[in-house]
């Protein structure tokens, strides 16, 4: 089997006395989607800020394409391939689509600190940016501040910007999350074809999607993973069922 | 965007047809009120960098408009009296060199101002940068050498090759000739990478880092580059009066430079120009009435708060937009 491109050991962190990262230990493979379910409060936010960087684990290891990256910066941790979005939309709303993903071409480059060159006609800019808006389907709304976006395509936002950091492994927080029955099947299908460029370490609460989309699924309940499997093993896994998916799935 | 490009326009010719006209009319005086406007507008121009594209609320500005006043003070004074500075070097008369020096060491302070203030946001960041202006303005006053609490003198204003700067009008010369180079310097800053990093970090830095830029680096290379460019404006300000004082670093005159920007309009490349504008204008007509005149000025400055947020250039050009 493939070295997995992410790793975590033992990972924990608490909030006073609610443990809402608990020993948690997962990887990620290349090609995969490993999807993470699990009940509201669960700690599954919790569990990719401590990946992405914007929270720091009381105790465990991150190991991320042979490298511990504990101690790194968000925008290292991302440089090195390291690409998330977020539950709710986090994106600069004064500037245009075109813009924002812009931004993400301009730290891909590694050249945000050029002080002269007129960024609106540098093609080397916006011609890759239009492109990865174009396989979002955004292109059209390139030119629309974030702000004046709706709420769908600022999601599909977000995931032209992770897209654009030329990421090794995606973490995706709910990217479905609002989007409505028909967006999130056209996202479904987008994201499948995503596996091939990037795994997907996919937080999601739209189980059609889940179960369409993983190889391998974990639960997570209270900070603790309670099973590991692929779709059919989580499905009639008896705890499982018992802690979050009742017995209707 | 085109009604603000004819706003900045009129603005410009206005600034220099008046003190012209009105100096061939034998009137020098305004002439001086125009240099005013230049010099405290260039200062606001560098702290607009900072507080208007980075959204960093400097409350501490006036060390790097003081610090370069001194500069422009200590050397003119040793070349004057021909004695050396510390070890053996020379003073100096000559502007450029002033303002590469009054660069450099605004620079170095900023540096290390930045690298501890930066560290915090919010309040906390106004009054750390309050607190480091602060500092520098009780070391200039007990700091007798350069003359303490009564400031620092000299007779002669510095030179500029090939220009006489002694004539008013040459050396309003000079500080539109530096504040139009600073004002293309921020045009160009703001459409940069740079620039776009730099207004990333204000609307969002989660995000600015989520793409894999530290917003940290760059908010500290953009308050380098702010305090160098206000530390000029303090050079030429202590050569218009061929004096500078501790009260170049206090901050009141911190206040000022903010004041300015959120008259003109905050981030807009015109905004330090026509806030300087109204400021100065103010000052002189109402300052000649009643010496409460910033009672007036903070009643404007109410309005502008509350119904225009975009300042004077709002008010002309709305909403500013981003490409
Ligand atoms: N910064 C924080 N401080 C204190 N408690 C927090 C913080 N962030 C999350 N929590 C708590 O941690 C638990 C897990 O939250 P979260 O990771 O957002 O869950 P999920 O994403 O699975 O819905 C919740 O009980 C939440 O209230
Ligand atoms: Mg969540």
């Amino acid at each position: 089997m493939a070295e997995p491109i992410l790793q975590l050991v033992g990972l924990s962190k608490s909030f006073g006395a609610l443990k809402a990262t608990d020993d948690v230990s997962l990887d990620l493979r290349p090609g995969e989607v490993h999807a993470l379910i699990g009940p509201n409060g669960a700690g599954k936010s919790t569990l990719i800020h401590q990946i992405a960087g914007t929270l720091k684990p009381d105790t465990g290891t991150l190991r991320f394409d042979g490298r511990d990256i504990a101690g790194l910066h968000m925008a290292e941790r991302v440089r090195l391939g390291l690409a998330r979005t977020f539950q709710v939309s986090s994106v600069a709303l004064e500037f245009s689509a075109l813009r924002n993903v812009m931004l993400a071409l301009q730290a891909r480059q590694g050249s945000s600190f050029r002080f002269f060159k007129d960024i609106r006609s540098d093609r080397t800019l916006t011609e890759p940016a239009m492109a990865v808006l174009a396989r979002v389907r955004l292109a059209e709304r390139a030119a629309v501040p974030a702000a004046e976006l709706s709420h769908g395509e600022r999601r599909l936002l977000e995931i032209a910007i992770a897209l654009a950091t030329g990421p090794k492994a995606f973490l995706l927080d709910e990217p479905m999350a609002g989007m409505g029955p028909e967006g999130s099947k056209a996202l479904t299908s987008f994201l499948a074809g995503l596996r091939d460029e990037a795994p997907i370490l996919l937080v999601e609460h739209d189980m059609e999607a889940v179960f369409a989309l993983a190889d391998r699924v974990s639960v997570l309940v209270y900070g603790r993973i309670i099973a590991t499997g692929t779709v059919n093993e989580i499905r009639r896994d008896p705890e499982v069922r018992r802690a979050y998916l009742g017995d209707g799935a | 965007m085109a009604r603000e490009t004819a706003f900045n326009i009129v603005l410009s010719v206005l600034l220099v047809a008046a003190p012209v006209a009105t100096s061939l009319l034998g009137e020098p005086f305004y002439v001086t009120l125009a240099t005013r406007i230049a010099i405290l507008a260039l200062a606001a121009v560098g702290l607009n960098m900072a507080l208007g594209l980075g959204g960093l609320v400097s409350f501490g500005h006036a060390a790097f408009f003081g610090l370069g006043g001194y500069v422009a003070g200590i050397l003119a004074v040793h070349a004057f009296n021909m004695e050396p500075m510390f070890a053996g070097i020379p003073g100096t008369k000559l502007m450029p060199v002033i303002w590469l020096v009054a660069i450099v060491a605004c620079a170095l302070l900023a540096f290390v101002i930045g690298a501890i203030s930066l560290r915090t946001s919010g309040v906390y960041f106004i009054m750390i940068t309050l607190a480091f202006a602060q500092m520098a303005f009780y070391f200039a006053i007990s700091w007798p050498a350069y003359g303490g609490e009564d400031g620092l003198s000299f007779f002669v204003r510095n030179n500029f090759p090939g220009i006489d700067t002694l004539r008013p009008l040459s050396f309003l010369a000079i500080c539109y000739g530096l504040l139009g180079l600073s004002l293309v310097f921020f045009h160009r800053l703001q459409h940069s990478r740079f620039g776009s990093a730099l207004q990333a970090a204000r609307q969002n830095e989660t995000r600015l880092a989520a793409v894999g830029i530290r917003p940290f680096h760059v908010r500290l290379a953009a308050f380098v580059i702010s305090a160098a460019v206000t530390g000029v404006a303090g050079a030429l300000f202590a050569d218009l009066n061929r004096f500078v004082s501790p009260s170049m670093l206090s901050w009141q005159m911190s206040g000022e430079l903010i004041v300015l920007i959120i008259l003109g309009g905050v981030g807009r490349l015109y905004g330090p120009v026509a806030g300087a504008t109204l400021y100065v204008l103010l000052e002189f007509a109402l300052g000649g009435i009643t010496e409460r005149w910033q009672f007036f000025l903070g009643l404007i400055l109410l309005g502008v708060v509350l119904f225009a947020r975009g300042g004077v250039i709002g008010v002309f050009a709305g909403r500013p937009r981003h490409g």
